[in-house]
């Protein structure tokens, strides 16, 4: 079962200083965040890709890529 | 990625700080910057200004992106912490009431039209040029320059941490985009 498990990139956003400009939604070719409530920034697992693109664009550099076990 | 009118704001807030500089009545459209973004936080509760129609940011990071006038460093800790961050806003809360006391102030007989513009809320910057009498009150042209010297200085701020940092790095202490982050905050009661 467990040879089925593979690393992938994920984006994570440390949401209390997450300032939600929106900077990282405008940047991610999958489309994968979105700003929740005007608030903070909400990543979908399922589709983010790992990029780092919207970690590179963050002007308050609050997005980490980590690997996952999937 | 596809473009969008939207994309293209970055014009306007660029034609606006022109503007400034042959008629500083043009200074009053500025307003717009504060009153959309409230509207959405206010009515949306989003922060669709932001994360859309915002020029100025568009601006940002067109320079310090495409055309690379950033050193894309991280900004330092304190600059994203919850305490520079409100204090700012509560800062330039205090210089924006005191602009409008001197507005005030014109606009009752008290005091003479200043025809400067003071960047960083400190250096008086000569700008008689941009101003030609008004059928107006003297107290209208106040405004003009008052307002003017609060976009001006944000521009030039943001310019310096778009050097300095990343290209975006104003909006991580901007007062618009703290004010509507936490209106939002405060409207969906996320607030810890
Ligand atoms: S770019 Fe960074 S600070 Fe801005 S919304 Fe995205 S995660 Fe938050
Ligand atoms: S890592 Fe790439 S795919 Fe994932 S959210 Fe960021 S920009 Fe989008
Ligand atoms: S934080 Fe300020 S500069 Fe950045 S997008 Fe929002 S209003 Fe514009």
């Amino acid at each position: 079962m467990e040879t089925t498990a593979r690393k992938k990139r994920k984006a994570f956003v440390e949401e209390h200083t997450c300032v939600a400009c929106g900077c990282c939604v405008k940047v991610c070719p999958m489309k994968a965040i979105q700003i929740w409530k005007g608030t903070v920034a909400k990543v979908d697992q399922t589709t983010c890709v790992g990029c780092g693109k919207c970690a590179r664009e963050c002007p308050a550099s609050v997005i980490e890529i980590r690997e996952v076990t999937v | 990625m596809k473009k969008h009118w939207h994309d293209y704001l970055w014009i306007l807030s660029l034609t606006y700080l022109l503007l400034g500089f042959f008629n500083i009545l043009f200074a009053w459209l500025g307003l717009l910057c504060f009153f959309i973004p409230l509207l959405f936080a206010g009515i949306g509760g989003n922060k669709g200004y932001c994360n859309r129609y915002c020029g100025r940011g568009q601006l940002f990071g067109l320079l310090g992106g495409r055309f690379g006038l950033s050193r894309k460093k991280d900004v330092p800790g304190w600059m994203k912490s919850k305490g520079f961050r409100y204090g700012f806003l509560i800062f330039f809360f205090i210089m924006f009431f005191q602009m409008l006391w001197n507005t005030y102030l014109v606009f009752a007989g008290a005091k003479s039209l200043g025809q400067a513009v003071t960047l960083l809320w400190t250096f008086k910057l000569p700008w008689h040029w941009a101003y030609h009498g008004t059928l107006f009150h003297a107290g209208v042209a106040q405004f003009a320059f008052g307002f003017y010297s609060v976009m001006l200085t944000s521009t030039v701020l943001g310019f310096f941490t778009m050097l300095l940092f990343k290209p975006r790095s104003w909006c991580v202490y901007c007062p618009m985009g703290t004010m509507t982050q936490l209106i939002c905050k405060l409207k969906n009661k996320e607030v810890q």
